[in-house]
């Protein structure tokens, strides 16, 4: 029997040609390829824009889980929730946020997603049903139950059908210690909430590595089956495969109406935040991790099916470089939020002190564009 | 005075080690307090020195490790927890205001809480609304814990050692933004009495109280008001509960005027309690009410503009004291 601090076992993927192994289309392919060329440049100048100052706070980067929120948010619809944790410009990125929107909010301009009063931590986007960018480590467990219950409840109790949707909720392996969690799991199983609890499982949180920090963490699904919800193992290095299984996975959640726990297997490439000299882990284990390098991955995957080519790679990249190089140029450019910013938004209503509320730019725009 | 210079950071770190050294009941606990050396490294090589039955790492676990903590308090050891931020508290909401401030009262004296809970606190860092608590307003609320809040390296060692030492609940609040300050810290002991409040700066025309931070803003505004020829007193409340209110009562009769400066929201806040008190005490001497200088009332903003805004800057300081004094 393993102790309950052993290491957990790998998950692993891949292997065989893609055309064996996904129902991919090529368009399908491409597009996830695209949307982790996008991650991977936008975290890129990110870092240099915090550098240079332009961005402040906490800053925390995604680069080597772009596979998990891609594939993931590709197994869903549209319609589908997402609410993720601090780690969130991928998610945002991957639920169809304009760069722009995302950076000019780190930059704590007017333009931001949020008019500059979020930061990196707290990103939200209505028009595509991206509920957060939440900064307390676990606060966005319970509120993923609360979305799928108010999915579910206008399905079944306003419209009178079946539920028809499935939400996602990102957590990080740090938030498993976080008893809020443990209460949302329960609440999900007793009231059948189809809430998918997906665990980006990068073995650390902060410096804490996942064995010194959590009880049972080579079999973290247990703690969701202590709740009754079916867990799943899987590879998060490789987007095809985790499209795969969360498909599956988010397909019997919604037809069945029940929640899920997934421990998606993945490493962050870059330190806990922009102020981390990692010296709790190994340049081996680093390295290790960087030969699964996910755009790789699917990049090799790709051209070994005769889905792309070199220069078609390039291209593409290249594209991606550009829209990151526009989104800076964006945020640069929008104002500072006015100094009566600072009253708006605290109450929907005006009294006292307190202007009201109104869209951000990122909402106007949807708007004018439907 | 000391000649030794140190920064906040290691005075913090100097009245936990020599405590530890002095009493085994003392240990500390919290996120990447000991491998890590601290989030913000107050705790650097504390595990080396103690070793990990001492210092503990904790998984990120609020409620439960405060809550244990106060359970070991229950039979007589010292704990100190630190929170990485008094915003992560939240989710420790319980245990730390239900169970242990009340637990002398619950149990009829039979069991005390003698523990420390520290971390940092404030905004300034533009970290957002969720990790930029100033707790002192909702927290000083509650009977039964003491708050301490030092402006100063050589108050960070000498009010932690007396925390530390204290057979009651303290809440030990630290700015972030102080700790890489230098100054004399005296080496061995050093405590400093809680329920002491002390003159930064003396002056004749008005009473500037603040506590923890914002001290420093009301010294900057004194600077730059002098040059106006206006003379503030600066005082350093140095603890909230319990509150020096005679230091601040003998210092507003002498200058007639009183500004508070509290970087926690207005409604219900220390702010208000010294505001209130001094009104109680000092009617007759008051050339003015008692004016207030607060955390804008909203949550607080990411952008640099809006943050410098909302925070109790010494820009808003002087306006207030202009305003005390009727100078347009
Ligand atoms: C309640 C709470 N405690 C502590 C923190 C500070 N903190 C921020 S991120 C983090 C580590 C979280 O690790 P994990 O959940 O594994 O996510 P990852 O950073 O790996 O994406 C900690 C301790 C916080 N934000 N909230
Ligand atoms: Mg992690």
């Amino acid at each position: 029997m393993s102790s309950v601090t052993d290491p957990a076992p790998p998950v692993t993927s891949g292997g065989q040609p893609l055309a064996e192994r996904t129902s991919a289309t090529p368009k399908q392919l491409h597009e996830w390829l695209r949307q982790m060329l996008l991650i991977r440049e936008f975290e890129v100048r990110t870092m240099q824009a915090y550098q240079d100052k332009k961005i402040g706070g906490f800053c925390h980067i995604y680069i080597g889980q772009e596979a998990v929120a891609v594939g993931c948010i590709a197994a869903v619809q549209h319609a589908d929730p997402v609410v993720t944790a601090y780690r969130d410009h991928g998610h945002a990125l991957a639920r169809g946020m304009d760069p722009k929107y995302c950076m000019a909010e780190m930059f704590g301009r007017i333009g931001g997603c949020a008019k500059g009063k979020g930061g990196s931590m707290h990103m939200f986007d209505k028009p595509n049903n991206f509920f957060g960018g939440h900064g307390i480590v676990g606060a966005q467990t319970p509120l993923g139950t609360g979305l799928a219950f108010a999915k579910k409840y206008q399905d079944e109790v306003i419209d009178g059908g079946v539920n028809k949707h499935v939400t996602l909720c990102f957590l990080g392996d740090g938030a498993l210690n976080q008893g809020g969690f443990y209460e949302a799991m329960n609440l999900a199983s007793l009231f059948d909430i189809p809430v998918i609890f997906v665990v980006e499982n990068n073995g650390y949180s902060m410096g804490t590595s996942i064995e010194r920090g959590t009880s049972m963490s080579h079999r973290i699904i247990a703690k969701g089956e202590g709740c009754g919800l079916t867990g799943y193992e899987i590879d998060g290095m490789d987007v095809v495969n985790v499209y795969e299984e969360m498909k599956k996975v988010a397909d019997i959640a919604r037809a069945e109406s029940r929640p899920a726990m997934v421990d998606l297997r993945t490493y962050r490439f870059k330190g806990h935040s922009m102020s981390d000299p990692r010296k709790y882990r190994t340049r081996d284990e680093e390295q290790h991790w960087e030969t699964g390098d996910p755009i790789t991955r699917l990049r090799d995957a790709m051209i070994e099916g005769g889905l792309i080519d070199e220069d078609g790679f390039k291209a593409l990249n290249k594209d991606q470089k550009i829209a990151v190089r526009e989104a800076i140029t964006w945020a640069e450019n929008s104002p500072e939020p006015d100094p009566s910013e600072l009253h708006t938004d605290v109450y929907v209503e005006k009294f006292g002190p307190y202007t009201g509320t109104s869209q951000p730019q990122i909402v106007t725009d949807a708007e004018e564009s439907r | 005075m000391s000649e030794r210079i140190i920064e906040f950071r290691d005075a913090l770190r100097e009245a936990m080690t020599q405590e530890m050294h002095r009493d085994p009941r003392v240990f500390l606990l919290g996120e990447e307090v000991a491998q890590y050396d601290g989030a913000y490294k107050v705790s650097r090589g504390m595990l080396e020195e103690f070793g990990p039955r001492r210092v503990i790492d904790t998984p990120i676990s609020e409620s439960g490790f405060a809550g244990m903590a106060i359970g070991a308090a229950m039979l007589g050891l010292r704990p100190i927890v630190e929170f990485m931020s008094w915003s992560f508290s939240l989710v420790a909401a319980d245990p730390i205001l239900n169970n242990a401030p009340k637990m002398l009262y619950m149990s009829g004296g039979q069991f005390g809480c003698p523990i420390v809970i520290r971390g940092n606190d404030g905004a300034g860092g533009q970290l957002g609304s969720t990790h930029s608590w100033c707790v002192e307003g909702m927290f000083s609320n509650v009977p039964g814990l003491k708050m301490a809040i030092p402006a100063f390296p050589d108050d960070a060692k000498g009010m932690l050692a007396t925390a530390i030492r204290d057979d009651d609940p303290v809440f030990f609040l630290e700015s972030e933004r102080l700790l890489a300050m230098k100054g004399h810290v005296p080496e061995g002991d050093h405590y400093v009495p809680f329920g002491q409040a002390v003159v930064r700066r003396p002056g004749t025309d008005v009473t500037l109280v603040s506590f923890g931070r914002p001290v420093h803003f009301c010294l900057d505004a004194a600077e730059e008001l002098a040059k106006e020829g206006i003379s503030c007193e600066v005082i350093d409340g140095r603890t909230i509960r319990p509150l020096d209110i005679d230091t601040i009562v003998q210092s507003v009769r002498k200058t007639n005027g009183c500004v508070v400066v509290d970087q926690s929201w207005s409604f219900g806040s220390p702010g208000s309690e010294v505001a209130a008190q001094v009104h109680a005490h000092c009617f007759d001497d008051l050339d003015n009410h008692v004016m207030r200088v607060h955390s804008a009332d909203v949550p607080s903003p990411y952008a640099a503009n809006l943050e410098q805004e909302f925070l109790p800057n010494a820009r808003r300081i002087a306006e207030a004291v202009r305003s005390a004094l009727y100078v347009a």
